[in-house]
């Protein structure tokens, strides 16, 4: 099951770039919240601050607190923990080239030292199916590699993959924004199942996408969070002038 | 354009083939069972072969492997991945790079006072050290080239997962990149296994059949080097004839590797 995400006071920085500005929210267990504005505006740095992936970059720092259920991301735990709670699909698919199918799925498992051969295999089918994957790949999972599929079936393995460590959140990095309109209607299909399950950030930049999967939606405009509220009022009611210029397309 | 590159291609290719040709052309008459079953017969004697020198340049470049490979492998990594924009990184690809252009002499000179004059007897160790030592430049820079040319996205992947950054290193990072780092091992044994100059005063080169890792230990080059000099027939064909066992036994060494680490690569995978 999903867990709340609380997150207070959040500053990022990059190098002396103050790309996060006095971030809080309060993200909703099992529903999916979306993430919109402009270029640069910080929502990929705010998922990454989620897991801990921002300070992977040397020069990456980050002030504040965000709490997942009851663990303080930044007090209680170390990074690779966090990261087995919180899964994440990037703007790009990026399976593992070297790996077949069932092996990407199962990467998250075996790398860190889980060998049960039953079980894994319970796993991968429970993940591709989770992610709708197994109907396309159920006969070449140990055949063919990751990188063999088409963009929009790697960006569903690399869902897979991340469901496959048991999250209970997963963030999405404009997940569907290198895929073709079929790819990602199936992607946000996908999404619509998975947040009955998960907690899920989906950062788009396509703001359709975001009225159409998500019940929360947060607008970020130059690292600060302008306004969050719930997906119906940003689109049809913003409270804030910047919001409204930007829905009807004024700037970004 | 297409014709400047064909004759390029040509050109590029013509040499080998020559080479291989001329080797062919004097040395296979001189190949038979002898060569490969017997040690070289004493001066003035008839026949012979080589067999003592084909299995001292395996051992020797055995030895060098097992100091280059994984030094360089290690190096290479601790480049690409660990050490990035630190200033030992740079010290270390500037000494890489440094001990690349090293003559090859000066390796064999440096193993001799290295190891030679402190143990006081030439040996298989010191060749292998030597070659070893001229091995880890190469192995190590095409390691970290190779391990640049993973895309980082990978990388993100493999920690999004909250795997440790040391297993996503070994197991994603290096396993992406192995093609790529064991052609570097191969192009860096293929230099070696030729080498004569590092061998002259640390291997030194055996007449008998010796496998004593601390004995003097014949190697192919040596031994090539040994007969071309001679004053005799028999021996100059002999040392044709090891010219042209070299070279395929580099070519079938590479081959082999390449194929057994082809193996078990999937489809799509590139």
């Amino acid at each position: 099951m999903g867990v709340g995400i609380e997150v207070v006071n959040l500053n990022a920085w990059y190098g002396t770039n103050h790309t996060l500005q006095d971030i809080n929210l309060n993200i909703p267990a099992n529903h999916a919240t979306a993430l919109i504005g402009p270029s640069g505006c910080g929502k990929s740095t705010f998922v990454r601050c989620i897991n801990r992936m921002h300070e992977t970059n040397p020069i990456g720092r980050v002030t504040g607190s965000i709490k997942i259920g009851d663990l303080d991301v930044y007090k209680d735990a170390k990074p690779v923990q966090i990261r087995r709670r919180v899964g994440m699909v990037f703007q790009r698919p990026n399976p593992f080239p070297t790996m077949s199918i069932y092996d990407n799925v199962a990467a998250g498992l075996k790398l860190n030292g889980y060998t049960n051969r039953r079980s894994l295999d319970e796993i991968v089918e429970k993940s591709l199916k989770n992610s709708a994957l197994w109907g396309e790949v159920k006969d070449d999972l140990k055949k063919k590699s990751g990188a063999s599929l088409s963009g929009g079936q790697q960006q569903r393995l690399c869902i897979a993959r991340a469901l496959a460590v048991d999250p209970e959140v997963l963030l999405m990095d404009e997940p569907a924004s290198a895929l073709d309109p079929v790819s990602t209607s199936k992607i946000e299909d996908l999404i619509f199942q998975l947040k009955t399950q998960y907690t899920i950030v989906i950062v788009t930049h396509n703001m359709q996408q975001a009225a159409r999967v998500a019940e929360k939606t947060g607008f970020f405009l130059n690292g600060r969070m302008v306004e969050f509220d719930s997906t119906h009022k940003i689109f049809t009611n913003p409270s804030d002038k910047r919001t409204e210029d930007y829905i009807t397309g004024r700037f970004g | 354009m297409t014709g400047l590159a064909i004759l390029a291609t040509v050109i590029v290719i013509v040499p080998l083939i020559a080479i291989f040709g001329y080797l062919i052309y004097k040395g296979a008459s001189s190949l038979n069972f002898a060569f490969f079953t017997k040690s070289p017969a004493p001066v003035g004697e008839l026949g012979g072969g080589m067999a003592n020198a084909i299995l001292g340049s395996a051992i020797v470049l055995a030895l060098a492997s097992a100091i280059g490979v994984p030094i360089g492998i290690g190096g290479g990594i601790y480049l690409a991945e660990f050490g990035r924009g630190t200033k030992l990184a740079a010290a270390i690809r500037f000494t890489a790079d440094v001990l690349n252009g090293v003559p090859s002499i000066v390796m064999g000179l440096a193993a001799y006072a290295l190891i030679v004059v402190p143990m006081k007897h030439f040996s298989a160790y010191a060749g292998g050290v030597a070659l070893g030592f001229m091995m880890i430049p190469t192995v190590c820079r095409t390691s970290e080239e190779m391990l640049l040319m993973v895309p980082n996205a990978i990388r993100e992947a493999a920690l999004g997962l909250g795997v440790p950054n040391w297993r996503s290193v070994l197991s994603i990072t290096v396993k992406t990149a192995s093609p790529g780092i064991i052609t570097g091992c191969m192009l860096a044994f293929a230099r070696v296994a030729g080498e004569t100059a590092p061998l002259v005063f640390t291997a030194l080169g055996n007449q008998f059949w010796s496998t004593n890792l601390n004995q003097p230990i014949a190697a192919l080059p040596l031994q090539i080097y040994v007969y071309a000099l001679s004053p005799y027939d028999d021996w100059h064909r002999l040392a044709w004839a090891g010219s042209l066992v070299l070279i395929v036994l580099i070519v079938f060494a590479v081959s082999l590797v390449r194929y057994v680490t082809s193996r078990g690569v999937l489809k799509g995978a590139s």
